[in-house]
């Protein structure tokens, strides 16, 4: 494919904090090349903002090769722009033409607050995994491979539902602000594996309890979550946490 | 945690839209086939006596009693879910995905339900209403005609009109609500989600469409016989 430059413009939301409210600031762009990922276009505005003596715009990022999960960015309407399966930090700018205008919108959801401009907090994840996503024993050391027999297909859907990296993208698409893609993803990883089975019930019960504290929305199974999910998370794992949900509550009910 | 409180968590609240959906699916299952007996084209003869028995039968009086209390869960619980939802995201999006990741249908449930809603209070005030009340002070406990009935009521255009857009509401509603149901119960899994989805745009077509049908045949009906 041809490589190209292309000047855009640009409309970020800027925010100080969580106590002021926001608003849309327009930029432009000049000479960006197709090959650069969209975080290194916002790199070369950020220079080209401090050149200026203004203040950069502040974005996550960390690993920028689509595994952190830091790169929050909501792009003419999608979380993580328009591309399947993609993070923004793996958005290349081929995606564009010159002349395009861009408006870019840090993930909204009350229980994620900004910190600053398309930064947002998104600790009420960790307290989610802190109520439960875990095994409590200490396991030691990996054990041979086929010491602990498991069978194909719990494997390989606990593998597939490990891969979330609770980025917020399933939050911030879903018109719910509904936690459950994250929480479920979480729920159907350890409840599949024969490590994480003793504490299912309480860990269900308890997940969900911090979920609603946070204050995400409730699912009514839209799947905007599923279609932006960069991991390509299932809605079968939301049906798997309200069977998980219901069977933990109903038989025996584990304290919480 | 115990069962008490599980109906006021995020998933508890949905199991209950999702009970009470399926009830009311089942309802309309009921509801579509004895009124589609008004096509034996018999003048009504069949219905009649399907209507007296449903209207005249103690059980069915029970069931309604818990249709209504289904129906009432379904609508208050429903509403509640729209705007608690909507309150979870105070700073809206200037750009939003709209079609592109989710079904128009799947956003607009409270929206879909509550033009049901309006289309059910005038429904029940045109059939439920008179004749409950008939048989309670007029007949002595007898179903009245309703086919004579539903031939007054859908006479005029704009009530045959009003009628086809409640079934048209009706049909997304079921078009997300019938998957959505299953899934609330953790059934639609990889295995079983492609039937449930068949299945459920298949009822939501079929059924809304011989509700439809009804009121445009007794319209004709009732203009062609004066
Ligand atoms: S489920 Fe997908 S969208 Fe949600 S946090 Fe995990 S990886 Fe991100
Ligand atoms: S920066 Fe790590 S996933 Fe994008």
């Amino acid at each position: 494919m041809q490589h190209y430059n292309m000047n855009l413009t640009l409309k970020v939301w800027r925010q100080r904090n969580n106590k002021v409210k926001g608003h849309f600031e327009t930029f432009q762009v000049k000479n960006i090349s197709s090959e650069m990922s969209f975080l290194e276009m916002f790199d070369v505005l950020n220079e080209q903002l401090v050149a200026e003596g203004k203040d950069p715009i502040a974005f996550d990022h960390d690993c920028r090769e689509g595994i952190c999960g830091m790169c929050s960015m909501h792009i003419n309407g999608r979380s993580h722009g328009p591309w399947d399966q993609t993070t923004t930090c793996q958005l290349h700018m081929r995606e564009y033409k010159d002349g395009d205008t861009i408006v870019v919108e840090p993930w909204r959801a009350n229980a994620f607050p900004v910190i600053r401009d398309l930064v947002v907090d998104r600790s009420s994840f960790d307290r989610i995994i802190a109520a439960g996503g875990y095994v409590s024993v200490n396991t030691g050391n990996a054990v041979d491979a086929n010491a602990l027999p498991i069978e194909k297909q719990k494997a390989d859907e606990s593998f597939a539902a490990a891969s979330c990296i609770g980025c917020g993208a399933c939050v911030a698409a879903c018109p719910n602000a509904s936690a459950m893609l994250f929480v479920s993803a979480k729920i159907a990883h350890l409840a599949l594996l024969p490590q994480g089975d003793p504490e299912r019930k309480v860990r269900a019960v308890n997940m969900v309890q911090q979920m609603d504290t946070e204050g995400f929305g409730s699912c009514t199974n839209i799947g905007a979550c599923e279609a932006e999910c960069p991991k390509g998370i299932s809605l079968e794992n939301i049906a798997r946490l309200n069977r998980e949900y219901v069977g933990a509550v109903f038989s025996g009910s584990p304290r919480g | 945690m115990n069962w008490k409180n599980y109906f006021t968590t995020s998933i508890g609240k949905k199991i209950l839209v999702g009970a009470t959906g399926l009830f009311l699916i089942l309802f309309l299952v009921v509801h579509c086939y004895v009124n589609a007996m008004i096509f034996w084209c018999d003048g009504g003869k069949h219905f009649t006596e399907a209507a007296a028995f449903m209207g005249g039968n103690v059980a069915v009086r029970i069931l309604e009693i818990g249709l209504f209390l289904g129906l009432g869960l379904h609508i208050i619980q429903g509403l509640m879910l729209w705007s608690q939802n909507a309150a979870r995201r105070s700073v809206r999006y200037e750009v939003s995905a709209g079609n592109k990741t989710s079904k128009w249908y799947s956003r607009s449930m409270g929206l879909l339900g509550t033009l049901i809603l309006l289309f059910l209070i005038l429904h029940l005030f045109h059939f439920w209403a008179p004749n409950r009340y008939g048989q309670a002070f007029d007949a002595g406990w007898k179903e009245e005609d309703l086919y004579e009935k539903m031939m007054v009521v859908f006479t005029p255009m704009w009530v045959v009109i009003v009628y086809l857009l409640g079934c048209f509401s009706l049909a997304w509603h079921l078009m997300h609500g019938f998957y959505s149901g299953f899934q609330t119960f953790g059934l639609a899994t990889n295995r079983y989600k492609g039937i449930i989805r068949s299945v459920g745009v298949a009822f939501a077509i079929l059924i809304p469409l011989i509700f439809a049908s009804m009121p445009v045949y007794m319209h004709f009906m009732a203009n062609s016989h004066p």
